[in-house]
């Protein structure tokens, strides 16, 4: 049995990849997943990649920095100990707009962050896990799970007929370790 | 995807539009002289709306420049294929400031007397806190120290300098960069997109520092004895917000009509995110001025938002944060909403409502207080203005050589945005 984990197809064009993505999915062979050096507009639509979620994250932030500086402050400043600032109630919405705003952004911000590098796995001190280190420079990498798809020559012949550079046979999945 | 857009057509200017256009001007005559006609209150009512229009006109025109110069300055590629409204907006934008000036020399000129305190002076209906006679001479019955001390800005002579100059600046350098780009569609090459690229440097250096100051000589200066830095930033939000959406609705009516075939939802989402951050903007400098006037809670600040507290414009103050606050942040907020075309069309026509608002209550309180009205005057107005706008922007699309500009360097990637 072979030992190849996954098999890699290495395009230096955009647009032989996007070829190489319609001549898999002609064939019914599942697509792992894709890696470019930059953006390549509707390659979500085509590989079919839902909408991210992260918006919602970022909302839950929001609404989680409003509600906590909105209490800490209602707590010292009006339940705890009420001040009287130039006279006006202490109690008086327009104080409590400035620090709300500034603090439903700054979780939105780092919630969202922290939540993008929790579901992508990038922490500080870690290896990313790269598939091909090329990906991140001048090769567009379409990877296909060897496990049960094959034969893998006929995914090999399908990848180089899109105009692949190279066709990799890997036997093991992240590269970024050695 | 389509791969071919006939760049050659034409738009046509003809039919009901222009006809629809044409009552909107009859409209707005009729209302005018329903005020004249009807005496007494409703002369300044009409002043001040004339004021109110003919400052809008100004901004949505200066908004046309000012989009097409920081999309320039930027080198953005996808507003390429749609630059031309913007352009067409510049064209417009002299006819505009004469207008403006027409209106505010009749209003200068235009006196009439009040008794006010005890007191029967002649003041001309627009800017009588600080032009009528004998304010600024010390000795006179009308004598009034802190218009005084504000004389250096508050006179005639620099007024009208300030108008006449900044608004000619502005209209020379929209009107250089909308020919450069129409020259670059025979020309070719980048000599005319690299003139763009100054003028529009230029433009926005200009733009940024001296828009403040034609706000508070024009609008601000009707209560002049009250001041605001705020005022400057504020006005060029809701200059902004109000021409983007005028623009949106642009696009949106000639692609219901059959051109710009070449424009999609990409385009639009664009358009709508500048529409939904620049109407959250406009809520910060808003309540940045609102706030530190409040705090601070000094009579000679605090009296412009306690006229805008008492009855008659209590409702309207709260109306003008719904329409241009609340309503574009949860009518755009999703992705989705950004790439509707009637839901951005809707939101665009309440902007418009919620930005005539806005300047009817900077405006109002000012001139003519409790006798404050909303019927055929301000109706009828807005309707000759929008009118008026209408045929001359739409006259200038049709006249325009070519709906795209065909040489623009960033053409393809507009074409293909997102796609």
């Amino acid at each position: 049995m072979s030992k190849t984990k996954f098999i890699l197809g290495c395009f230096d064009d955009p647009d032989n990849m996007m070829q190489g993505i319609t001549n898999l999915q002609k064939n019914s062979v599942p697509i792992y997943d894709v890696y470019t050096p930059m953006p390549i507009h509707g390659i979500e639509a085509k590989m079919g990649v839902k909408d991210s979620r992260l918006g919602y994250a970022a909302f839950c932030f929001g609404c989680l920095g409003a509600t906590v500086i909105f209490s800490i402050v209602y707590y010292t400043l009006v339940h705890d100990w009420p001040q009287n600032i130039g006279g006006k109630p202490s109690f008086a919405m327009p104080d409590f707009v400035p620090f709300t705003f500034e603090w439903t952004i700054l979780f939105t911000a780092f919630g969202m962050t922290i939540t993008f590098f929790a579901a992508t796995h990038l922490f500080p001190g870690r290896a990313p896990r790269v598939m091909d280190l090329r990906a991140t420079d001048d090769r567009f990498i379409i990877a296909v799970d060897a496990k049960g798809n094959i034969p893998h020559d006929d995914i090999t012949n399908l990848l180089k007929e899109a105009g692949a550079v190279e066709v990799k046979h890997n036997e093991r999945k992240y590269v970024s370790y050695e | 995807m389509k791969t071919h857009n006939n760049f050659d057509e034409r738009f046509e200017f003809t039919g009901t539009a222009k006809t629809i256009s044409l009552v909107g001007i009859v409209l707005g005559v009729i209302g005018i002289a329903f005020g004249f006609i009807s005496g007494g209150d409703h002369i300044q009512r009409v002043y001040s709306n004339l004021l109110l229009m003919g400052y809008f006109f100004v901004c949505v025109c200066l908004a046309g420049i000012f989009f097409s110069a920081y999309n320039y300055v930027a080198q953005a590629g996808w507003s390429a294929s749609l630059i031309r409204i913007p352009q067409a907006f510049a064209k417009v934008l002299p006819i505009a400031s004469i207008i403006l000036i027409l209106i505010i020399t009749a209003g200068l000129l235009h006196t009439h007397t009040v008794t006010e305190n005890g007191k029967t002076e002649t003041v001309p209906y627009l800017y009588a806190h600080w032009a009528a006679h004998g304010i600024t001479t010390p000795g006179s019955e009308n004598f009034d120290a802190i218009i005084y001390g504000k004389k250096g800005f508050l006179n005639i002579p620099f007024f009208y300098g300030v108008l006449i100059v900044f608004l000619g600046v502005y209209s020379f350098l929209g009107i250089k960069m909308a020919k450069f780009s129409e020259a670059e569609d025979t020309e070719g090459g980048m000599a005319n997109y690299d003139k763009i690229f100054k003028y529009a440097c230029i433009f926005l250096v200009i733009f940024g520092f001296t828009f403040p100051i034609f706000a508070f000589g024009v609008i601000m200066s009707l209560e002049a004895h009250w001041f605001s830095t705020m005022f400057g930033w504020y006005n060029l939000a809701a200059m902004h917000v109000s021409g983007l959406a005028v623009i949106a609705l642009v696009i949106i009516y000639l692609q219901k009509r059959g051109y710009f075939t070449w424009l999609n939802e990409n385009h639009l989402h664009d358009l709508g995110k500048l529409i939904f951050g620049f109407s959250i903007f406009w809520c910060y400098v808003w309540f940045a001025q609102f706030f530190l006037t409040w705090y601070a809670n000094m009579p000679e600040e605090s009296v412009y938002f306690y006229k805008r507290w008492e009855p008659e414009y209590k409702w309207w103050f709260w109306l003008n944060i719904v329409l241009n606050f609340l309503a574009p942040l949860l009518l755009l907020m999703s992705r989705d909403a950004k790439r509707l075309s009637n839901r951005v069309m809707w939101t665009c026509i309440v902007l418009i409502a919620g930005h005539w608002l806005d300047y009817y209550l900077m405006i109002m309180p000012g001139t003519v207080g409790e006798h404050r009205g909303f019927f055929i005057e301000e109706v009828f107005t807005f309707a000759g203005f929008a009118g008026l706008f209408f045929y001359l922007v739409m006259g200038k699309i049709a006249k325009a050589p070519s709906l795209v500009p065909k040489k623009h360097p960033f053409l393809q990637e507009s074409l293909h945005h997102h796609r």
